[in-house]
């Protein structure tokens, strides 16, 4: 496939908001995992909050879409120049040639739980809940539309936990179709009780801070993030960071556990490569979707094993920053961005011992060391993935 | 962007198959109002098909109806899945569990709730590995499927399956969200250079929306956002698809694809334009050849 270029990128997550503050974390390998004292819920797990989201204000005339999950976007829209970039790139290319894709995969479902508590007499819902502009899976979309003055082509792609590195295929596509020349990319999901209940009545939660690749892993930790990137069509000059390949496929095998063998996660990344025009030896560092449950860190270790022999070094970030889902793809893109950015391997956290039958160069402390491309995993419920490689621009 | 489209098929209000609608769309059949019939997960093994639900049985039928149509092998097709809001019922049970005191959210219930869950289960039932997209854009999702299909299908010169569905909410999201019944449709699409099957042209401009001819089916297109595809079914059941496949090659060579025919390009003849709603102020117009 064409490259489709990387102008600018920023996210905000449990590690703080912003690019300054994401890439401090990897650095010192901080955590930003805490135990899980969100609203109401009593579950004996922690997740990866981020902060300053419920003091976040929308701008009054788009007071409408206010929710956890459009303020959690707005606090990633105003970092790092994101929006006067996504602006300027209106301004050159005209308000309908600038697609926007973002993932998720709760979008403001909060938003209407919450209205639940809130039921009249009669049963109805409050007066002030706004159904298409919070609990939509658009909303995101539209809310970042409105602010950001955009009118080209937009969807929201919900693919569960790989929804928001499928965004990525899909504006590259648009590039190579010509409808677009730039599109502002990337993933929203926030904390709520569906995931956090859901996740815990699949046994699929922690009681620990969650553990990736270690041999006594038991579980995931829940996080939430909003991560943009915005791509555009044609360089703006040479060796430029840019996607290089992605490669997305179907376990077609259960809607909640992956395939043992992991033969849809070896699907996609093949699928990467080839679309790349690159071969394994090529990969430096793979961002592994590594959520520290069991059967999803074995199943993923054979997939890779399959491709890269155990050779190439990898590591999960969701240690440090949870499992943000739909988000984690754009979230871990922008990891990836920052490890090119940066030449430096981010470490996966909270491992005390990796397990060994996974025959992985596991990086447990962050490595500086020449980073030309990366591959970044996300897998998601209904068989859903989606591998990404980034890298400089040929 | 060009496309063809070689498999339909539909399930509404009153619409049961492709070959039924595209009758009451010609005005050969009456249109009969009735509930949405939602059929039998018959794909999946009976363990799965009892945890299904309406949204996934509603995809699985309409995938199928597309797909034996095109004489397509379902393991090998890309998929693209568009819907407004996933399965509606499914997500007031889990609000409804959330705001009571034991919040015990059903783990069936819980994978059920993700948006991609119809197309998890199509791949679970042809064995399909291939990449498969799922998408939402509000009112707008029926083009926002079709504009991504479509450029799969062109990039990729590869047959690719388009399921836009939707399923009502009840009370009380019903209120906020009304959404009239149940709806879903499948389009087969295949490339250009494929032969058989009308051919679509695709093109996103600024122009008015357009409404079906079919006053009885006009209500429907408004209140059902996947049901805003009926205005091309329409041009489609007029080009003779949907017919037995001799029928629309007779048809076709004696000139008289569609009601409306006019000359086209080349020795097309052109059934006209149709303007599907997108991201007002920019629609996606699509000019139906046969």
């Amino acid at each position: 496939m064409r490259p489709a270029f990387v102008t600018r990128y920023t996210a905000v997550s449990c590690l703080g908001a912003g690019l300054a503050a994401t890439r401090a974390a990897l650095i010192e390998e901080c955590s930003g995992l805490a135990p899980c004292r969100f609203d109401t819920i009593e579950l004996a797990t922690y997740v990866g909050e981020a902060a300053g989201v419920d003091e976040a204000r929308l701008p009054a005339e788009l007071a409408r879409f206010d929710c956890r999950n459009n303020r959690l976007a707005l606090l990633a829209l105003r970092r790092d120049g994101l929006d006067e970039a996504v602006r300027a790139s209106v301004a050159r290319h005209g308000a309908e040639r600038v697609g926007v894709f973002i993932g998720t995969s709760t979008s403001g479902i909060l938003q209407t739980e919450l209205a639940y508590r809130r039921r009249g007499a009669d049963g109805s819902l409050p007066a002030d809940f706004n159904y298409a502009t919070t609990h939509n899976s658009f909303s995101a979309v539209e809310f970042a539309r409105q602010y950001l003055g955009l009118a080209g082509p937009a969807a929201a792609v919900s693919c569960a936990c790989a929804s928001s590195a499928k965004v990525f295929a899909q504006a590259a596509r648009l590039f190579e179709a010509g409808l677009i020349d730039a599109a502002l990319v990337g993933g929203v999901d926030s904390l709520c009780l569906t995931t956090l209940y859901g996740f815990h009545s699949l046994q699929l939660t922690s009681a620990q801070p969650c553990r990736p690749f270690d041999a006594a892993r038991d579980g995931l930790s829940i996080g939430e993030a909003a991560a943009f990137v915005l791509l555009e069509r044609e360089p703006p000059g040479a060796g430029g960071l840019a996607l290089l390949g992605a490669g997305e496929s179907s376990d077609a095998y259960h809607m909640s556990s992956p395939h043992p063998q992991g033969l849809g996660a070896q699907l996609a990344m093949r699928t990467a490569l080839e679309a790349a025009g690159l071969d394994a030896r090529h990969i430096d560092y793979i961002n592994l979707h590594g959520t520290g449950t069991p059967g999803n860190d074995k199943a993923e270790s054979m997939a890779v094993n399959a491709l890269f022999a155990g050779a190439t070094p990898c590591s999960s970030t969701k240690a440090a920053t949870g499992h943000t889902l739909g988000a984690a793809g754009a979230l871990e893109a922008v990891i990836c961005l920052l490890a090119i950015e940066q030449q430096l391997l981010p470490a996966g956290l909270n491992v005390r011992q990796v397990e060994p039958a996974l025959q992985l160069d596991y990086v447990r402390r962050h490595r500086r060391q020449p980073l030309r491309r990366v591959l970044s995993n996300s897998f998601g419920f209904g068989g859903a993935n989606c591998s990404l490689i980034f890298g400089r621009a040929p | 962007m060009r496309v063809r489209v070689q498999g339909i098929g539909v399930r509404g209000p009153g619409l049961e198959s492709w070959a039924q609608c595209a009758a009451i769309l010609r005005g050969e059949a009456p249109y009969a109002p009735a509930p949405t019939q939602v059929p039998a997960a018959s794909m999946l093994p009976p363990a799965e098909r009892r945890r299904t639900t309406t949204s996934v049985k509603l995809v699985l039928a309409c995938g199928l109806e597309a797909v034996q149509a095109a004489r397509a092998d379902a393991a090998r097709l890309l998929s693209v899945f568009a819907s407004s809001g996933g399965d509606s019922q499914n997500c007031h049970e889990i609000c409804e569990v959330l705001a009571g005191s034991t919040r015990e959210v059903s783990p069936t219930r819980f994978h059920n709730s993700v948006h991609n869950a119809p197309a998890g289960y199509w791949s679970i039932a042809t064995g399909c590995m291939r990449a498969s997209n799922v998408l939402c854009a509000f009112d707008a999702s029926f083009a926002a499927g079709l504009l991504e299909a479509a450029v799969q299908c062109t990039q990729t010169t590869e047959r690719v399956l388009l399921v836009a569905y939707d399923t009502p909410y009840p009370p009380p999201l019903r209120a906020k969200r009304p959404i009239a019944d149940a709806f879903a449709v499948a389009l087969l699409l295949a490339p250009e250079s494929s032969g058989g099957g009308a051919l679509l042209e695709l093109r996103l401009r600024h122009a008015p929306v357009s409404r079906i001819r079919l006053a009885e089916l006009d209500s429907q297109c408004h209140s059902i956002p996947a049901a805003a595809v009926l205005p091309l079914l329409e041009r489609l059941a007029h080009a003779g698809v949907g017919e037995s496949i001799g029928a629309e090659s007779a048809r076709a060579q004696a000139g008289t694809g569609a009601a409306d025919a006019q000359a086209g390009a080349g020795d097309c003849g052109t059934a006209g334009e149709v303007v599907l709603p997108y991201l007002a102020p920019l629609h996606l117009a699509v000019t139906v050849r046969v």
